[in-house]
């Protein structure tokens, strides 16, 4: 290469390039690390431990943990899509049809329930919810109920506290997206014959299709990796996969089981991030962006 | 002749703000029909009511003698090219063509035939696979008339579609745009801040001011007997004196300058109200040194500030002795005046009968810069 400049050795790339490289490598790429190598231990009869792959064996051994594993991933998939079908008129309402001076407004209020932490949220909640809770007592009052009913601890309430919990990462990005979406563009579809279905189904959700899958895949991680709501708000008898793993390793101390479930979940996610990404034909750099 | 569109005492408010105010006009089949006016003027608001995106606050739409008031926009036999064009990037070009037909049901072979038809007629066969940001602005342009027209409706409304392209550009696509429409024999309702676009393309020309029309003709006679200082002021170029009027034993009119200019007027005026007058004369009007004691003619003696050379439309900037106001006169294109240079003294004439004079109109007159 004629050009090619003589190497300069860039400081200011290495001072900010070493604190990076530390956090990523000891925070994620190191532990990760150390967990694999654990995931494909075991210790044998004796006591000696080895190499094995008893751990991820026993997953599809044992139906109660692939079972498991496959409702985690689909009320995922489903919360996803609950999450996006609620996001897309609300952003499309703050973005388009409220007023410029309450959209900061309304952005704000979506914004709300995350300044308080996700247990105190499941709590709200709760008192809401529960037997003796506000809306039981409500509904009691008024006369719909005639004895209290016990609202929480079924897959339904988990779902609803599982979508208010992540709703606002699927909104942020797809606002994003749908204020560069010109008017005009609605208003030209309809102006050449198209319904308001055809509206969002050819212009609308194309357009926002970059918000929409970067919205999906955050949702999407934060519910499969979720712990806190399927715990307090969940049925009591069907676990979620966070559980499991929490089980195997802090119930039953074994580390390595739950080293192989953690892999198995990562390996889950990014498949289904992968297939969705393709169906979708969506490139990932464009929806990192 | 059948009429496409008719408007009746059209009338928009938003708020307190009257943006288009009491409008009525007719538009026959077939015609080119341009609406003139400075931005801000309210053709956007107009164009929009017809297409059927603002509800009028008071007045009738008609299209082929039926009222459309209550008809949504996707039902309309209209269509508008936007503004900004708004051609959909999610799709090729053949998909923001064939949009509006598959809205209608239709199918296979009939759309591509379609389509197919509708871009050799803007120029642009096999164009279809392209995407949008592959397209130069001219082509844009195309499509978004394509996309529109492929519909066949009854009245196609574009709102500036030249606006966004370069000067050149723009002149070709004016030529483009008029044969095109010869062609398809569709109406045409074009609105623009560009006199010239407007003039070129139009069969009928509304002038358009602060809401409401100035004067609505052709061309030619808009420009030869402007109905309003506005429209003599907008459409073409002109030169515009501030005089007071008289009258003279004889009954001839005159117009006065403050330099104490004396100009003979062609027609007689109500002398009642005294106040201030402004006097038109067109650049092209304005005679170069005329021969010496042809009393029918109006003349000054001016000094020639600068030549202002500009190929078959060269002009001279003169400014009348006595006087800071500068002209613009046109030069003729045989050479005849080469010899005139910058500084020099020359003699400029017109006949009383190119010269208009209104009223100094009390309201703000757009300026065009
Ligand atoms: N939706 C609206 N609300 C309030 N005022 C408007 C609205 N649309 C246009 N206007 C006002 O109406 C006037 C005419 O606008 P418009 O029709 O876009 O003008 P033009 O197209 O001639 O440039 C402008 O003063 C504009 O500010
Ligand atoms: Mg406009």
């Amino acid at each position: 290469m004629k050009n090619s400049k003589p190497h300069k050795i860039r400081w200011s790339f290495i001072i900010f390039f070493i604190p990076v490289a530390l956090w990523l490598f000891l925070l994620i790429v190191f532990p990760h690390l150390e967990l694999l190598k654990m995931s494909f231990t075991g210790t044998d009869f004796y006591g000696k431990s080895g190499f094995t792959l008893e751990n991820y064996g026993e997953f599809f051994k044992e139906p109660i943990y692939w079972r498991t594993f496959a409702r985690t991933a689909l009320y995922s998939i489903f919360v996803t899509f609950i999450v996006l079908v609620i996001s897309l008129p609300v952003t499309f309402y703050i973005t388009k049809i409220a007023k410029i001076k309450s959209q900061g407004f309304l952005t704000i209020l979506v914004l709300i329930p995350f300044w308080v932490s996700e247990l105190i949220r499941v709590y709200g909640w709760i008192i809401l919810l529960r037997e003796s809770g506000v809306i039981n007592k409500f509904l009691l009052k008024i006369g719909i109920f005639k004895v209290p009913h016990e609202m929480l601890y079924n897959d339904i309430t988990m779902v609803m506290g599982l979508v208010y919990t992540s709703m606002l990462f699927m909104i942020v990005p797809i606002i994003g997206v749908m204020e560069s979406l010109d008017d005009a563009l609605i208003e030209a579809a309809y102006d050449l014959g198209a319904k308001k279905t055809t509206i969002w189904r050819k212009i609308i959700i194309p357009y926002v299709t970059p918000g929409i899958m970067s919205g999906s895949i955050i949702v999407f991680m934060l519910v499969l990796g979720s712990y806190l709501t399927p715990k307090l708000m969940g049925g009591k008898n069907a676990l979620w996969f966070t559980e499991q793993i929490y089980n195997s390793m802090i119930i039953y101390f074994n580390w390595n089981q739950g080293a192989a479930f953690g892999f198995l979940l990562l390996l889950l996610s990014s498949l289904i991030i992968f297939v969705a990404l393709k169906v979708t034909r969506q490139d990932f750099k464009e929806v990192v962006k | 002749m059948q009429i496409a569109l008719s408007v009746k005492n059209l009338t928009k408010k938003f708020g307190d703000f009257t943006a288009v105010n009491n409008i009525s006009f007719e538009v026959e089949d077939g015609k080119f029909f341009s609406i003139l006016g400075p931005s801000g003027c309210g053709k956007t608001t107009l164009l929009r009511m017809i297409a059927g995106f603002h509800k009028p606050t008071s007045g009738i739409i008609e299209i082929r003698e039926k009222n459309v008031l209550e008809v949504e926009p996707n039902k309309r036999p209209v269509n508008l090219v936007f503004q900004n064009l708004a051609l959909f990037p999610m799709m090729n070009v053949f998909e923001n063509i064939a949009f509006g037909l598959r809205r209608r049901g239709e199918k296979g072979p009939e759309v591509d035939k379609k389509v197919n038809v509708m871009l050799e007629r803007v120029g642009l066969p096999g164009y279809g696979k392209k995407q949008i940001n592959q397209l130069s602005g001219g082509q844009k342009q195309r499509i978004a008339i394509a996309r529109a027209l492929v519909l066949d409706p009854t009245v196609l409304l574009l709102d500036e579609p030249l606006g966004a392209l370069d000067a050149k550009l723009r002149e070709h696509m004016k030529v483009e745009l008029k044969k095109l429409q010869v062609e398809v024999g569709t109406t045409f309702v074009y609105i623009t801040h560009d006199q010239s676009e407007a003039m070129v393309m139009s069969d009928y020309v509304a002038v358009m001011n602060s809401g409401h029309f100035e004067q609505l003709d052709t061309p030619q006679n808009l420009y030869s007997n402007p109905a309003s200082s506005f429209v003599a002021q907008f459409v073409g170029n002109n030169n515009k004196f501030i005089v007071g009027l008289k009258k003279d034993e004889s009954g001839n009119f005159y117009a006065t300058t403050p330099e104490g200019g004396q100009f003979l007027l062609s027609e007689p005026f109500d002398l009642q109200d005294q106040g201030t007058f402004e006097m038109y004369v067109r650049p092209e009007a304005m005679i170069i040194n005329p021969s010496q004691g042809n009393k029918a003619i109006n003349e000054l003696n001016a000094d020639v500030k600068a030549i202002l050379f500009d190929g078959g439309n060269s002009r001279l900037l003169v400014v009348p002795e006595n006087s800071k106001q500068e002209l613009i006169v046109a030069l003729p294109q045989n050479h005849q005046f080469d010899y005139i240079k910058a500084k020099d003294k020359i003699r400029v004439g017109w006949y009383p009968e190119s010269a208009v004079c209104f009223k100094k109109s009390e309201e703000k007159i757009y300026e065009e810069l």
